[in-house]
Parts: C-alpha cells; structure tokens; sequence
C-alpha cells in the first residue's frame, strides 16, 4: 500500500495587493519526516505555513494534508494536525491548565477526557508547579512550552512549529530542541520554520529555502551545505614576502581558488579535516600567520550562495 | 493516529468560549471597572451637582436620570464587545482558535454571550446606586426588574453594532476611542438628562432624532405607571430589528476577516 504523503503543497500562491508573497511553492512531506522552512524575516515563510495550515486563504494552487484537500475539507484536515504559531498563542489573561482545559473541550474531548489530559501534558511538560499561576508571571521558555503542550492535546500525527525558538535564550533553546526531537521520536511529522541555519541543520531531515515568496532550494541540510560550498577559512600572512609560496601551497592543497586581499589569505574548505594538514604545511614552510578566523556558514552565505543572480 | 472528528457542535464550543470570556474577565477584575465605577460616579455627579438646577432638588431629578445612566451605561458597556473581539483578533490566540475543528461562528458568539454577564452588572449597579440615593419608583420592585431586563436587552443589541465595529476597526484603540464618542454623543444628545422641552427648537430635533430618546422615555414611562406601555413595546421591537440586520452583517464581516 503507498503511504499519503503527510503534506502535498501545489503551486501555493499569495498576493497582497500587487505584491506577491508566496510565489507558487510546490513541495512535499512524507510522513515521519521533520521538513524545516529556512528563510530570512519576510521571506515568505510564516505566509506559507498559514495557507497551508487553513489560517489564510490562498491566491492560488492547492495543499492536501494526509490526502485531504484543506479548501474542500477544511475542518477534517485541521484535525489532523497541531500548530504552534510565532506569538504565543494562548490566552494571557488565564493560567496554563485553564488554557489546556479550554482548548482540550474545543477540540472535542469530553470534561473528563480534557482533565485527564491537561494533567497529562502539566506533567509531561514540567508545568505543573505553575499550573494555575497567571501566565504574566510565566518565562518566555515556559510560555512556548505550553503553547506546545495546547498543540498537541489530540496527539496530532503532524505538527506545525512557526519559529519555535525565535527569542529563546540558549539553554531554553536547547531544551526546546530535546522536546521536538522527542516528538520525532514518537513518531511524530514536523514541520517548522526558522531563520536559523543551524536550527534546520540540528532538527530537520530536509529544508526548504525561501527568499522573496520563492522556494529557491530543497534538499537535505548536508547538500544544502554542499552548495554554499563549506566552511570559511580566513587568515594574514605576517610577512609579506612570503605571501607568493603561501597562495602556492594552499591552491596545491585545498585545490580551490583563494582569494587575496593585501596580506589577508580567504579560502573554503570542503570539509575541516583539510584544516589541520594545511595548517601543518604553511608552518613546515617556515610561514608565520595570525588573525585565523574559521567560519561555519551562515544564513546570509546560504542566500548569497543560491539567489546570486535570481533577483 | 487518532482523529477528533468533531460533530461541529455549535453550543458546546459556544458555552466554552463564553466560558473563556467570564474566566478571562474574572482574573482581570478591572475589566469590569468601567461598568461599575462609571454609572456610580454618574449617578453621583450628576444627581448632586444638577439635581437641584434642574429639578429643583436631587430628589426630583433621580426619575429623570437613573433611567438616563441606566441606558448610558448599556451603551458603554455594549462597546466592549467590539474591544474585545478586535483585541482578540489580533493576538496570536485567535490563529489556534481558527485552526481547530470547531464551530467557526463560536468564538465570536461566545462573547456575545459572555458580555450579558456585563451588562447585568452595569444594570444592576446603576438601578442600586438609585435606590442608595433615594429613588423609590412608584411601579414598584416588579417593574424595576422588567426595565433592567429591557436595558440588558437593549445594551446586547447595541454589542452586535460594537461587535461588527471591532471587526472592521484597524486596532482596539480606534474602537475604544470611536465607541467613547458614539457613546457620548448619544447619551448627551438625548433625553438622558434633561426633560426635553427645555431644548432650543434645533436641538430638539436632534434628540427626537435620536434613538436612545425613545428608550429612555419608556423606561421612565413603565416605572411612572407600572404598565407595558406602547412605546416600551417599540424599543423591544426597535432591539430586534437591531439584532436582525446587525447579527448578519457582523458574521459576515467576521467570516470575511477570517
């Protein structure tokens, strides 16, 4: 039997006025997997994750959730899935297990299923110590934890997280990290957002990049990466003289073309374990260097790299 | 994997929603405030600081103006309907409410339902402040619950007005600034304080255009007589034509919003 796919998105289109948003996006979710929506503020991605979770209408084309079409089959298809938006949403004004209560009786559960629940994820979620506090008093961290925890009161086989840690300090950042694995884990589809490289690159399975409403590239996060073209590798060479053999040596070595700016030597490395023999090299040669700097690529490398000449 | 398919259920999600509304209110008491400081400090100013220049004293003046802040405060406790939808509108709360499978229409209807609750403190505060200040109707006790009632009913048609107000409003502040307004000029340019043949010929035809007047006028007429008078039977009929134009007009902009 073949598996429905989690998410089909078809030619998903947006406009606002004159302004096109979401610019026919086509991917999609298989079942299981945790898809991530790179993209830097603006890009389109919260946009898309509203269409596709029925909270916006579309301008065009068309999203199945488990095989079901949302415009045809809106309410089952919003069944079938929990979201988590951008700005907290649960109700400030009332405390964590109210707001568990509330959203488990609006999604159907019956007084007793809800009460049973709302303690369920009190607990699973380390709330229960502050579970009838006044959400004013709740940390940021806590606040995401339970807008999670109002997600997935029916247990939802797909789960939407729009920029689950956007404004998280570290080590909160962390701990939300664990929890959406831990979901995985239990089998769990997960779809999220984030403008964080390294956030796709832990989390997610496959990513999606998004830059003006456009889906510029899709693919695991290790061909994404391929594509940027690797680690930055920066460093001056101390004495000018020796700056000929230097460029030498390492276009032998890295095997790529490096670029010279006065005394300062820029290189990308496929992979860090070229790092140490190079290294190892220029100081056989008797070539001092300072000022080295070695450079994950980031966010704006990945956009530089695949919209270079599209806009 | 396991699938809520919910049968839609209209009043359940309603009831839960108003539910949502009185909890919210109840942990933040200062949303009442305004129902209740206002008519007393109303009553108050008013009775004792006019009572004696325009009835000659305040007892006098207290038939003429309870049912005047009575109304007016219907009118101002109906405008936190739109408020309140319009904040609601604009938090991240509502996204999840609109990504479940509920009833579409219930969080709107839920706090239609939970600002009653509102309007018969308001109605309740302002009849006692009355009676504290020496007002004794002659209908009797009956009679004063059947214009409570009246008023509450009157100030819930008014919220469907507010209510689609908010829905079309850019942010709270524009509501809550433009229902203080609409509030103010109805309840000035009425009967509500004044006996309305001291007016000039102009402004007179201004507070007969006014609704309000009319409201007003039948509640001061039951309670003169202890009797359903025509005119009480107009402002009922008035309340549901309300209802009737406004309660679609406001679904469909609340539909049209999402």
């Amino acid at each position: 039997m073949k598996t429905v796919n989690a998410i089909e998105v078809n030619h998903l289109t947006k406009e606002f006025g004159n302004k096109t948003a979401v610019d026919d996006i086509s991917f999609d979710v298989k079942q299981g997997e945790v898809f991530g929506l790179l993209g830097p503020n603006g890009a389109g991605k919260t946009t898309t994750l509203r269409m596709i979770t029925t909270l916006l209408k579309s301008s065009g084309g068309s999203v199945k959730i488990f095989g079901h079409d949302t415009a045809k089959e809106g309410r089952l298809a919003r069944s079938m899935f929990g979201l988590t938006g951008q700005y907290a949403s649960v109700d400030e004004d009332i405390s964590a297990r109210e707001n568990l209560m509330i959203f488990a009786r609006l999604n159907g559960l019956s007084r007793a299923a809800s009460k049973q629940r709302t303690q369920e994820l009190l607990t699973e979620f380390s709330l229960v110590n502050s579970a009838d506090k006044s959400l004013k008093d709740f940390s940021g961290g806590m606040r995401r934890r339970l807008d999670l925890a109002v997600s997935l009161i029916t247990r939802p086989a797909l789960i939407f997280l729009d920029e689950p840690t956007t404004g998280l300090d570290p080590r909160t950042r962390t701990q939300m990290w664990e929890t959406i694995r831990k979901l995985v884990a239990q089998g769990s589809t997960i779809v999220l957002t984030t403008q964080y490289l390294d956030e796709a690159d832990q989390l997610a399975d496959r990513i999606a990049v998004i830059d003006h409403g456009k889906l510029v590239k899709i693919g695991t996060p290790e061909e994404l990466k391929k594509q940027i073209g690797g680690t930055k590798l920066n460093f001056t060479i101390d004495k000018a003289a020796q700056m000929t053999i230097a460029v030498q040596l390492m276009t032998k070595q890295l095997g790529e073309s490096i670029n010279q700016t006065g005394q300062r030597l820029s290189a990308v490395l496929n992979n860090i374990s070229q790092l140490a023999p190079l290294l190892d090299t220029l100081q056989r040669s008797k070539i001092a260097i300072s000022d080295l700097t070695v450079q994950e690529p980031s966010l704006d490398d990945v956009f530089m790299n695949l919209t270079v000449g599209k806009n | 994997m396991e699938v809520k398919t919910s049968r839609g259920n209209l009043i359940m999600n309603t009831a839960t929603m108003a539910y949502r509304n009185l909890l919210r209110t109840f942990h933040n008491p200062d949303r009442f405030m305004d129902v209740i400081i206002q008519p007393v400090m109303f009553m108050l100013m008013f009775g004792y600081l006019f009572g004696g220049a325009i009835a000659g004293n305040v007892q006098n003046y207290l038939p003429t103006i309870v049912p005047g802040i009575l109304i007016q405060t219907m009118l101002s406790a109906s405008s936190g309907s739109g408020e309140q939808i319009r904040e609601d509108l604009d938090s991240g709360v509502f996204d999840r409410f609109k990504s479940l499978p509920m009833a579409h229409i219930a969080p709107l209807a839920g706090q239609l339902f939970a600002d009653i609750l509102r309007l018969v403190i308001a109605a309740v505060v302002s009849l006692t402040t009355g009676y504290l200040m020496g007002w004794r109707p002659a209908a009797g006790l009956g009679w004063v619950v059947v214009v409570g009632l009246l008023a509450v009913f009157t100030g819930w048609a008014i919220s469907w007005i507010f209510a689609l107000l908010g829905l079309l409003a850019k942010n709270a502040s524009t509501v809550s600034s433009f229902s203080l307004i609409v509030m103010l000029a109805l309840s000035f340019l009425s009967n509500a304080f004044i006996p309305i043949n001291t007016l000039s010929k102009t402004m007179k035809v201004i507070a007969y255009m006014n609704p309000i007047t009319y409201v007003i006028t039948a509640i001061r007429q039951i309670l003169a007589t202890g009797s359903w008078t025509h005119e009480a039977v107009l402002v009922l009929i008035f309340g549901i034509g309300i209802v009737a134009v406004f309660a679609p007009l406001t679904v469909w902009a609340y539909n049209r919003n999402n």
